[in-house]
């Protein structure tokens, strides 16, 4: 067991549980914008979807403590990769130029990170901390017919595909994949991963600010 | 084109040893040769000190002609100064402006202590190398040419890794201070070619355990490394390196 650990505690190791965890979140969020997709087909197409997740019984629990051990993970891998590379260079540079390899998503990694914390709590409080005594169509309308929660999650949508925009190329590169033959196809494939959940959800958000009797 | 004569002011870091902080002094040059390389420049800027009765500034240089790798400095934020692939040795001032300011700062991370003004300690990456970069296994006499085949494209690979001269600038200019790139490198000449395979699983776990205590960061895949490598090593070793380290980390010995 011991060589298992030494990996994980590695600085390679911490990538790796950056990058796996990172791709499981990601097959999350797709399964998510999937399912939220009924909303499309209305309240009752929405509401069926909700009873048949929550038909599954025993299998929700398990299957939200193995989303939050992952959440954690990644999480906590995160923030101690954060400063142990502060601790890397102590004194920064007066003059400080990128050459050329930073982008907008990869330089705000750990920011955009703990925004998207912060935004999956705020989220958690709206829909799955309450009194369940609402249908959940009628707590979606309530929070997405109002503006402020509109920005709020549209910001967060931003945030998100900044963060996937860095984390999807980098994950490949973390676990070796970097070849001239597939650069090209895991770069369009990001675009599309990114556009096509980030498309999904803020559809929603508008469709319920601008069509506030939509879920009704 | 004739060489022209430019003043220009620098501003560079003055540190008289580890422990001390150091600062930025400015210093005004005029009739430097745009034909002068950046070193030749610090050497009139050294005379001009020197005559003034003032300590000169201390720097590392060797070969300055781009091929042993103890050069090396920040220029206005970018490790080995605004041209790509080249050392600072052989950065010219034909590249910069009459009446130009330019900032000159050692390579900065905890794994590179500054030693004095713009000279940084970099025996971290030879205690790297002493770990796991080479080979050691005892093949005997050499066998008949041809015997062992390598494919054109993979001995072009390990000659582009083995360009790594081992200057730092991947370091100095990664956000994090990762010494990715060049273990990357130092990795990948030895594990595209048939010498370096006995040993691969041993190197990588012996090199990266060796990276990681010096205090060198972890990889943030922000490619700024290869942008200013002056070999223009790319990261596609670095993914080689993390193939490398998972196989030999999940696979055990036989």
């Amino acid at each position: 067991m011991s060589w298992f650990i030494q990996t994980c505690t590695s600085s390679l190791g911490k990538k790796y549980i950056m990058a796996i965890t990172g791709l499981m979140l990601g097959g999350f969020l797709l399964v998510h914008a999937a399912g939220n997709s009924s909303i499309f087909w209305g309240r009752s197409a929405f509401l069926s979807y909700a009873e048949h997740l929550h038909s599954l019984g025993p299998l929700i629990p398990v299957a939200e403590i193995i989303l939050l051990s992952i959440f954690l993970l990644h999480v906590i891998t995160g923030i101690t990769l954060f400063l142990q590379n502060l601790q890397a260079r102590a004194d920064r540079y007066a003059v400080s130029k990128p050459a050329g390899g930073r982008t907008w998503g990869s330089r705000t990694m750990p920011y955009t990170g703990a925004a998207i914390l912060l935004f999956i709590l705020m989220h958690l409080f709206n829909v799955h901390f309450i009194e369940h005594n609402l249908p959940i169509a009628d707590t979606v309308n309530a929070v997405l017919s109002r503006p402020f929660y509109t920005h709020l999650y549209a910001a967060g949508m931003t945030v998100l595909a900044l963060h996937i925009s860095h984390g999807f190329w980098s994950l490949f590169q973390t676990m070796g994949i970097n070849h001239p033959r597939y650069n090209t196809l895991i770069r369009i494939g990001g675009y599309l991963f990114t556009g096509l959940i980030i498309a999904i959800f803020l559809f929603i958000i508008f469709l319920l600010l601008f069509s506030p009797g939509y879920l009704m | 084109m004739a060489a022209k004569k430019i003043a220009i002011t620098v501003k560079v870091w003055r540190q008289t040893d580890q422990k001390v902080k150091g600062s930025l002094e400015t210093y005004s040059l005029s009739d430097i040769s745009t034909d002068m390389s950046f070193l030749e420049m610090l050497d009139v800027l050294n005379d001009q000190l020197t005559m003034e009765g003032k300590e000169p500034v201390a720097f590392d240089h060797d070969c300055r002609e781009g091929i042993c790798g103890t050069c090396g400095a920040v220029v206005d934020g970018v490790a080995h100064g605004p041209e790509r692939e080249t050392t600072l040795c052989q950065l010219h001032m034909r590249h910069f402006d009459n009446g130009q300011t330019i900032c000159i700062e050692p390579f900065r991370a905890k794994a590179f202590p500054i030693i004095r003004d713009l000279i940084v300690d970099r025996s971290a990456f030879d205690r790297i190398i002493a770990a796991g970069g080479f080979v050691s296994v005892n093949a005997g006499s050499a066998q008949d040419g041809n015997n062992t085949l390598v494919a054109q494209h993979r001995a072009e690979q390990a000659m582009d890794a083995a360009a790594c001269i081992g200057c730092g600038a991947c370091v100095a200019a990664c956000p994090n201070a990762a010494a990715m790139l060049f273990v990357s490198a130092k990795i990948s000449q030895l594990a595209l070619l048939p010498q370096g395979h006995a040993e691969r699983k041993m190197r990588a776990q012996a090199m990266v355990t060796i990276m990681d205590n010096e205090g060198f960061g972890n990889c943030g895949n922000e490619r700024e490394c290869e942008n200013v490598c002056p070999k223009g090593i790319s990261i596609r070793n670095i993914a080689r390196l993390n193939r490398e380290y998972l196989r030999a980390t999940l696979a055990a010995n036989e």
